[in-house]
């Protein structure tokens, strides 16, 4: 990850940069134990199959975010300030599965208080099955000195 | 309020939906031990969470990645003052309990983001119900989808975020 870009950088309908991720036991376990769940379903191949009815264990919900958070921030470095992000969730991401992260900024805006913002869209999959679809508001420099993390209050609006 | 639950919900259960319930202070300060832990799982690198330099310019210090926002109060495994397990988000599993809806899993996240995590905060939360539907029947079985909002302040009373799940419980079809 290097600098940060600028509003002027983002058009709408541009690709981000694409990010393939494998998933590993250990990945879903961390993952789990890094967001504090410690719900079976996360670590117990057996309760997942058998209490779930899915294949092995999963990844969970903050740790998929964290993983959209990833995505978005390595394309906007560090400045980027992650204003809203949604995710619906169609399917789980198991221990084996390859993740493809594919994003499209749908819309670029300043609001009335001259905050820059990326209004993107990405799809999380694992082969052609789309688990995850995610929205995303991120605060994005308008310009060099500019910077998302010192606003508060009235001029933060994500 | 009318339409936020079907007709045919435990009046216990209706009487959950719009009030504030569950109001929890994190167990213990945030701290970098678990940030490391996050970015790590997934491989975040931005030097806003590793970088002493990047993070005194850019957000006047560390902060934690936004997206860990409901894990600073997730109740420990096991804590020598608690006889029950503590479970996070716990308006969903009174839902559970309450509609004998013993499985479940989560649809839908939108957590909107206000003022950063710091390093020594300590987070404060509550939760609300704010919708539960009728029955419904998927390819995991029989149940209900609610939606349930956890707010999210720190030490100060600053609002820190604001998370809505979507979550659907159901029985198996045996």
């Amino acid at each position: 990850m290097s600098g940060s870009i600028t509003l002027s950088q983002v058009k709408q309908g541009q690709a981000l940069p694409p990010l393939s991720m494998d998933v590993s036991v250990t990945n879903v376990v961390l993952g789990a134990l890094a967001t504090r769940d410690w719900r079976p379903m996360h670590h117990d191949k057996d309760f997942a199959v058998d209490r779930n009815g899915t294949k092995h264990v999963f990844v969970n919900t903050p740790h998929n975010a964290a993983y959209f958070e990833k995505y978005l921030t390595d394309w906007t470095g560090p400045k980027g300030r992650l204003g809203r992000i949604k995710f619906k969730m169609r399917d789980s991401v198991f221990p084996g599965d390859k993740m493809d992260f594919v994003g499209v900024v749908e819309d670029v805006r300043t609001d009335d208080t001259g905050c820059g913002w990326a209004d993107v869209s990405v799809e999380l999959k694992v082969g052609d099955n789309v688990t995850t679809l995610c929205s995303a508001s991120i605060a994005i420099p308008v310009t060099d000195d500019d910077n998302p993390w010192k606003r508060q209050g009235a001029d933060w609006r994500p | 309020m009318s339409d936020a639950y079907p007709d045919d919900i435990p009046d216990e259960v209706k009487a959950w939906v719009g009030q504030e319930r569950h109001h929890e202070v994190g167990e213990f300060d945030v701290e970098r031990g678990y940030i490391f832990n996050s970015c790590a799982s997934v491989e975040n690198g931005n030097p806003l969470y590793w970088d002493e330099k990047a993070a005194n310019e850019i957000t006047d210090g560390f902060i934690a990645p936004p997206s860990m926002i409901s894990v600073w109060f997730r109740p420990h495994f096991w804590t020598p003052s608690r006889t029950e397990e503590g479970k996070p988000l716990q308006c969903h599993f009174d839902l559970k309990e309450a509609l004998d809806l013993p499985e479940a899993i989560m649809t839908d996240n939108t957590i909107v983001f206000y003022t950063p995590v710091r390093v020594g905060d300590r987070l404060k939360t509550h939760q609300i119900i704010t919708k539960i539907s009728p029955l419904k029947t998927t390819k995991l079985g029989t149940g209900r989808f609610w939606e349930l909002d956890v707010v999210y302040t720190n030490q100060k009373d600053e609002h820190i975020g604001t998370e809505s799940y979507t979550g659907f419980g159901y029985k198996r079809e045996s």
